[in-house]
């Protein structure tokens, strides 16, 4: 539970009645949300609420039918998909998606494909600080690393990109209980040194506790949004998310 | 011994040349998952550009039109870039609207613009063989060829040429494509397509940039077959654009090393397969074919290629 070191304070990211179909699938009906500069902001919700579709959305993989997405000033609806990270918007994408015939090492430097001819020592550096264990594996083809350093590498390889807003989505599917625990406290780490951060997670538990505020979907609206702190004890939340009582 | 050694270097130089189609097919075919059936009549354009570029003269849609003359090495450069470009407007107005289709669309969507390219070809420069200029440089005063005796085998300065080209090409292209961050992004592209545009990859770019790459070497290709064999024909890319497909099935579709590797073996054991088997130079083609199906039915990825199933 800890809040940024330094809120900038202002809206970084706001969403407005954002519709996202899959074909004839409505698969975000009206999401309206915003997130300011140095928070730390969760989705939660149950599989299939839409949580991957508004980051996919918001990162451009996806286009919305109609609503609007302004980021520091500009409406990403229009801008394409290879073009955000650019802006400062870089996304850990679920099921982690690392370039499996690729070395650690190219993975991160594809992280940092944005930023041509930039100096990237440091930024190696932060992540093998964040992450001893992809300094180990650098020169490993990424297809052959384990389910948790796989997630390492693909937070590691959004944090090379120097993303003003992080988004991770599911970041501790599948991984060891004390791993999920690492996870989360490396995600705060981050944030404390100034990178605001969009969390998608079914671990709505640990995902409200790290957060500042959180939004609840189901099946492609928000029913929910609240500080953190006032959904980890809303009865709608305790029932539906985190087991009960 | 004699005759061993030059069918070797016969078939180390025709290997080289399907190897340099073959680097099209399994570089397109490692981004897109498309066999581009037009890369012989690309291979067919530029044997028809050098020899246009390096005659006094040249029958265009019927008529005699005065021509540059430029030295073959610059006319192989020119043709390279022209091809190029033409490979990329092809990947634009055939394959691109089809990107999201199933994948038999594109593939006929391929053979339709192999058809279309050899007809143009045809109304463009007639549909009869014509020859290619002699090379000053490779051509004695006699007309002859210059060539060089290794071990026995007559080894012509052309056939010289043709391997240290492909070599430096082949040696190029991986540099490229490991070493440099376009080819980097290429890697990563032909791997997941979605997660390279999350990195800040225009994959579309990245598309059109392997069309260009493969389609120049097509062309390479079909300039250095040319002058090795005198002619070029509307045709004539038909048989070796099939042969590189082998080639590259036989490497490892997919795979750059595996499209070389391929290209040399095919070529090499078409030439000895042609001199040693009975009656063996009317079976030249099959040869290829029957490679084709032992390949498919016992080792389907080819000699260097990894598993289809190889992804996270």
């Amino acid at each position: 539970m800890s809040g940024p070191v330094e809120s900038t304070g202002g809206k970084m990211l706001e969403l407005q009645q954002v519709h996202t179909y899959y074909g004839s699938i409505h698969a975000l009906k009206g999401i309206s949300l915003y997130i300011d500069r140095g928070e730390i902001v969760t989705l939660i919700g149950a599989n299939g609420a839409g949580k991957s579709t508004t980051l996919n959305t918001i990162s451009g993989v996806l286009r919305p039918r109609s609503g609007s997405i302004a980021y520091e000033g500009t409406e990403l609806t229009k801008v394409p998909a290879y073009h955000t990270v650019k802006l400062g918007l870089s996304q850990s994408p679920e099921g982690r998606r690392i370039f499996p015939r690729m070395s650690v090492k190219e993975n991160l430097e594809m992280g940092a494909y944005s930023r041509r001819g930039q100096e990237l020592k440091e930024d190696f550096q932060r992540v093998y600080d964040l992450f001893p264990v992809l300094l180990e594996r650098q020169s490993q083809p990424g297809g052959t690393l384990s389910g948790g350093e796989q997630q390492m590498l693909a937070m590691g390889r959004a944090l090379m990109a120097r993303p003003k807003l992080l988004m991770l989505d599911e970041p501790s599917m599948g991984l060891a209980p004390m791993l999920v625990e690492k996870i989360f406290e490396i995600i705060q780490e981050i944030n404390q040194q100034g990178t605001t951060i969009l969390l998608v997670e079914q671990n709505a538990h640990a995902a409200l506790e790290v957060s500042d505020r959180g939004y609840v979907l189901e099946t492609g609206s928000i029913v929910l949004s609240d500080t953190s702190q006032a959904l980890l004890v809303s009865p709608l939340v305790r029932e539906a998310y985190l087991g009960g009582a | 011994m004699e005759q061993l050694t030059q069918q070797l270097v016969n078939g180390i130089m025709l290997g080289c040349l399907y190897a340099l189609i073959a680097v099209g097919y399994t570089m397109v075919y490692g981004i897109i998952e498309l066999i581009n059936f037009a890369f012989g009549e690309l291979f067919m354009f530029g044997a028809f550009i050098c020899i246009a570029l390096t005659s006094s003269e040249i029958s265009l849609f019927g008529s005699m039109v005065g021509m540059p003359q430029i030295s073959f090495f610059l006319a192989v450069i020119v043709s390279m870039l022209v091809v190029g470009l033409l490979g990329v407007a092809m990947e634009r107005l055939a394959y691109r609207p089809l990107r999201n289709a199933p994948r038999l669309a594109a593939l006929i969507s391929a053979i339709g613009m192999s058809i279309f390219l050899q007809n143009l070809a045809q109304s463009v420069f007639g549909s009869q063989q014509i020859k290619f200029p002699d090379i000053p440089v490779f051509t004695d005063s006699a007309g002859m060829a210059k060539a060089v005796t290794v071990l026995g085998a007559q080894v012509t300065y052309l056939q010289l040429f043709v391997v240290v080209v492909t070599v430096v090409a082949m040696i190029l292209l991986s540099l490229f494509v490991n070493r440099t961050r376009l080819g980097r992004a290429m890697r990563a592209s032909a791997q997941d397509k979605r997660t390279a545009a999350l990195m800040g990859v225009n994959v579309n770019g990245i598309i059109a940039v392997t069309f260009l790459i493969g389609s120049a070497m097509g062309a390479l290709a079909g300039g250095l077959y040319g002058a090795v064999y005198h002619f070029a024909r509307p045709d004539m890319g038909f048989v070796p654009g099939l042969k590189a497909f082998i080639a590259a099935v036989l490497g490892g579709i997919g795979n750059i090393p595996g499209a070389f590797l391929g290209g040399l073996l095919l070529g090499m054991v078409e030439s000895l397969g042609a001199a040693y088997i009975p009656g063996g130079s009317q079976y030249r083609d099959a040869i290829a074919f029957v490679i084709l199906i032992l390949i498919l039915s016992f080792k389907p990825t080819g000699l260097l290629g990894s598993p289809v199933s190889e992804k996270a």
